[in-house]
């Protein structure tokens, strides 16, 4: 596990932005925290990293928002998931064929999703710009990137 | 049957509306864009005793269970046998692909059947048609303040189907704050009536929440007022949440209204128009009348069954595009992230 901590939203988008140069097509990351932690945030600095230009909203209400930058980026949401059966009609398997997904509120359906993902949680700091962010990398195809991945967001971390 | 304002060619005027892009299975009757013969939506008839329980909100299998009992009831409400159909209008987009899949099989399985056309609706359009629905007359150019759960726009209606997106929310919509913010506060769901109920008793200057891109530009931020809250609640756990649901409402509703308010000097329009579910908030209406007396536009507050989903505005625009583009093609798909056709 990595901790991570970023002054205020746009280092948190730089710090996704680092995180999304070491993804590929069939990567997940589940995005955890409260209401107002910056998952959409780190959703738009991933994106824009990836070459998306147009602007990266809440998926909340659509629960599913589909970006083309250098790579597909499928920016779901499962806040509204009442029920874990419900987490079906997301398709997660069929969109990690199409490319990088990025699953805020993800934590509501854990049993539904792959093993191999990495968890970003993010909880606010003592500020009310500062946030933790806490990566752990489960399942192989992360864990063999973590070397990679503590240097991508060196910057950030707490020692 | 009203004719004003209608175009003088008309091959088919009968249409049934179906919507089903998110959690609400609608169908509903039309006549000519105006005349609705009748409206039905899931979530106002008893239908979910019959699956023995509530309907799920968000799952496409609740659009299956629900379509063709909702369809069969418009039917029977109208007072139309499936023969006397003339068109069929169904939303393609935007909205959750596999709930929109489940209106738009349905639309073309009855389109084929009948052997009448399919018109693919645009949701966004279909919510500007439902003020025409209750005021066929509104003269334009009209500017159209679109807020709802997954939308937040600022439209100007050039002419019928002709449209300019001034701006959207590059974040979160406004009804998307509201829900959040009062499921943050344990307020309960949906959002938007709790906050707006609460803030009936509380202080709107008791907190002053940030007014985001007040003046700058077209388009909206609430993702920064709905963190701004969680943080004064965090900080400070005895407020007086009457308070809180007041002074947010206003900082959302001022932003709202301001820009549309100057929108609407900017394009010198004849009026302005409210859609979408937000459109019911009572502040909101308040002080969106409020600037247009004072401005001398005309206000046009549609009814709170006229401005959250329908099928109504979906056959009453299908009326308007069956008209003037035709009929779609059978292989028309859903398209989750359509957007309003800009001119």
């Amino acid at each position: 596990m990595l901790l991570c901590r970023t002054r205020d939203v746009d280092q948190t988008r730089a710090l996704a932005g680092a995180i999304a140069a070491l993804v590929g097509v069939g990567d997940l990351l589940v995005l955890v925290g409260d209401l107002g932690a910056g998952k959409t945030h780190f959703t738009q600095g991933f994106a824009r990293a990836r070459g998306v230009a147009e602007p990266v909203t809440s998926p909340t209400f659509t629960l599913a928002n589909r970006y083309v930058g250098d790579l597909v980026i499928n920016h779901l949401d499962a806040y509204r998931v009442e029920e874990l059966g419900e987490a079906e009609d997301l398709a997660i398997p069929e969109l990690l064929e199409d490319g990088v997904t990025l699953i805020e509120w993800g934590d509501r359906i854990l049993p539904a999703l792959p093993g191999d993902r990495l968890e970003v949680k993010i909880t606010l700091g003592d500020d009310d710009d500062e946030r933790q962010i806490l990566l752990s990398s489960m399942g192989r195809s992360w864990t063999s990137r973590s070397g990679a991945l503590s240097a991508a967001v060196g910057p950030w971390l707490v020692a | 049957m009203m004719t004003t304002g209608s175009p003088t060619r008309s091959t088919a005027d009968r249409i049934l509306g179906i919507e089903t892009s998110c959690d609400e299975t609608a169908a509903a009757l039309v006549v000519r864009g105006t005349d609705v013969l009748s409206s039905v939506v899931s979530s106002q008839i008893e239908l979910h005793q019959r699956f023995g329980g509530v309907v799920p909100e968000v799952a496409s299998r609740a659009h299956v269970e629900l379509l063709m009992p909702v369809v069969s009831q418009a039917l029977v409400e109208a007072g139309v046998a499936d023969n006397e159909v003339e068109a069929v209008a169904v939303t393609h987009g935007p909205g959750l692909v596999g709930a929109l899949l489940v209106g738009l099989s349905a639309a073309k399985a009855l389109s084929l059947v009948w052997g009448v056309p399919l018109v693919g609706m645009n949701h966004l359009e279909a919510h500007l048609y439902a003020a025409f629905l209750e005021e066929p007359d509104l003269e334009m150019p009209m500017v159209f303040l679109l807020v709802s759960g997954g939308h937040t726009m600022l439209i100007v209606m050039e002419d019928h189907l002709r449209y300019r997106v001034l701006g959207s929310t590059l974040d979160d919509a406004a009804g998307e704050a509201f829900d959040k913010v009062a499921r943050y506060m344990n307020l309960g769901y949906p959002g938007g009536p709790v906050i707006d109920r609460l803030a009936v008793d509380g202080d709107p200057t008791a907190i002053s929440f940030p007014r985001a891109m007040a003046h700058d530009g077209w388009d909206f931020s609430f993702s920064g007022v709905k963190t701004a809250v969680v943080n004064h609640v965090r900080k400070h756990p005895d407020v007086d949440v009457n308070d809180v649901a007041a002074s947010f409402q206003e900082a959302v509703v001022d932003v709202l209204v301001d820009k549309a308010r100057r929108a609407a000097r900017e394009v010198g329009a004849k009026g302005l128009c409210l859609a979408g579910g937000v459109a019911a908030n009572s502040r909101l209406r308040e002080k969106l009348l409020d600037v247009c007396v004072a401005d001398g536009y005309r206000a046009f507050l549609p009814s709170r069954a006229m401005c959250t989903d329908n099928a109504a505005m979906v056959a009453a625009a299908g009326w308007w595009r069956l008209q003037a583009d035709g009929p779609s093609a059978m292989t028309i798909g859903a398209e989750p992230s359509l957007r309003l056709p800009s001119i």
